[in-house]
């Protein structure tokens, strides 16, 4: 390793100058041409380069903020096409709420009145039939009457007895009663 | 065995890792200050570059940028932003030479890493007049602005009173060293970066002339090339911010003399 490095300081030695960068005999052809060089950057820079895209920047920012603010706008109108239209969906519900109640109660009341009148009619035709059946019941009690008086007349005749109409008739109204 | 490769390495590997940074004339004749040489190409490249970066790359002006558009968008954003947080809003006047400075440096950082390119920012010559405009600059800013209040700077009124000559004296020294520093270790990392890959170079065609040893060698030394070749795109452009934020810190110095 060390002749290595023996070989490496030789060889530098040979080379000349260890560092080129101590040669001052080029110093001022490159710092000339540096300060050529720095000059023609700084102009293309400030004059060229640095302005437009600068400008493309702030163009940008710009836009971006418009289009920001455009959006903000924009969301803002679009809470408010909500809100017009949630109040109308709630306006359009207690209506409809109303409606509903208006129909029920005209419903209710028709109904009602439905109601008494077939209530009315249904009394009228009980009462009818009651009528009728206690027109039946008398005509048929009257019927039996009837035939036990003729039936007890003829009982009487044929035990040989002599049938007195009123007797019969006294005896047989007792017993239907009884 | 070392014998062996000794004798070896004199007739075959040869260990020249300075001479890439050579100044070299490109139409003959000596170096004189307005020879075309090959820091004259490498400069010129660097403004080709930048002026393709920075005016072809962001010509569109889309609202959406194009991706070379974005590339000089973020590297304005960047500086802008770096100007502003460290100088602070009046700093804003001096973003342009900032960026100029920055630019540069990474560019001309990564131009010298293609191979066979000469590296214009390894140079002591270069990163000092560099240095020196910012030192010269941020002292008369300061003075100009601040009038002797810029000599507050070195006034620490937040110390112990006691303390405060010594402290002094060691802001004194420590602002005159800046320029030293802010030069040295741009061109020192530049240059020692350089010189490693060049050394590893050379090691790498030792397979050729003992093939014992150079097939371990040589496969090593080019692992080597790449890790360091790797490390030196990374310094390259941490070096080009470093000068850049280093700038802006001494301005603020000259613009805001009291900490």
């Amino acid at each position: 390793m060390a002749t290595k490095t023996q070989e490496l300081s030789d060889a530098a030695a040979e080379a000349g100058p260890g560092m080129p960068q101590l040669d001052f005999s080029t110093f001022s052809n490159q710092i000339f041409w540096l300060v050529v060089t720095l000059v023609v950057i700084y102009f293309i820079l400030s004059r060229f380069a640095l302005p437009r895209i600068g400008g493309a920047l702030a163009e940008r920012a710009g836009t971006i903020t418009n289009d920001l603010a455009e959006a903000e706008d924009l969301k803002q109108r679009a809470l408010e096409a909500e809100q017009a239209y949630e109040k109308a969906l709630a306006e359009a519900r207690a209506e409809a709420q109303q409606i509903n109640i208006a129909m029920r109660a005209e419903i209710q009341a028709q109904l009602d009145i439905e109601l008494a009148k077939a209530d009315a009619e249904i009394s009228a035709r009980t009462a009818e039939a009651a009528t009728a059946l206690a027109e039946i019941r008398d005509s048929s009690v009257n019927s039996v009457k009837d035939v036990a008086k003729a039936t007890a007349k003829e009982i009487v005749a044929a035990m040989g007895g002599k049938a007195d109409v009123k007797t019969v008739t006294a005896a047989v109204t007792s017993r239907m009663k009884g | 065995m070392a014998t062996e490769t000794h004798s070896e390495l004199e007739d075959g590997l040869v260990f020249h890792p300075m001479d890439q940074f050579q100044v070299i004339s490109l139409v003959g004749g000596d170096v004189e200050w307005f020879t075309i040489t090959n820091v004259t190409l490498m400069m010129a490249l660097t403004v080709i570059v930048i002026a393709f970066i920075m005016i072809f790359g962001a010509r569109g002006r889309a609202l959406v940028p194009s991706r070379s558009q974005s590339i000089a968008e973020l590297t304005y954003g960047f500086i802008y932003k770096m100007v502003e947080d460290v100088t602070g809003k009046d700093g804003v006047v001096f973003f342009p030479y900032v960026m100029t400075l920055f630019m540069f440096i990474l560019v001309a950082n990564f131009l010298g890493l293609i191979p066979m390119a000469f590296t214009t920012t390894s140079h002591i010559a270069v990163t000092a007049v560099m240095a020196m405009a910012v030192f010269l600059a941020v002292t008369i800013i300061g003075f100009v602005k601040n009038g002797f209040g810029f000599l507050g700077v070195f006034w620490i009124s937040s110390a112990p009173l006691i303390l405060r000559p010594i402290l002094a004296l060691i802001e004194v020294i420590s602002y005159f060293v800046r320029p030293v520093s802010h030069s040295i270790r741009l061109a020192g990392n530049m240059m020692a970066g350089h010189a490693v890959i060049k050394v590893f170079a050379a090691f790498a065609p030792l397979v050729l002339i003992s093939t014992g040893i150079g097939l371990v060698v040589t496969p090593l030394s080019i692992l080597a090339i790449t890790a360091i070749y790797a490390l030196e795109v990374l310094v390259a452009f941490i070096q080009a911010y470093v000068f850049a934020i280093l700038t802006c810190v001494y301005l603020r110095d000259a613009l805001h003399p009291h900490h």
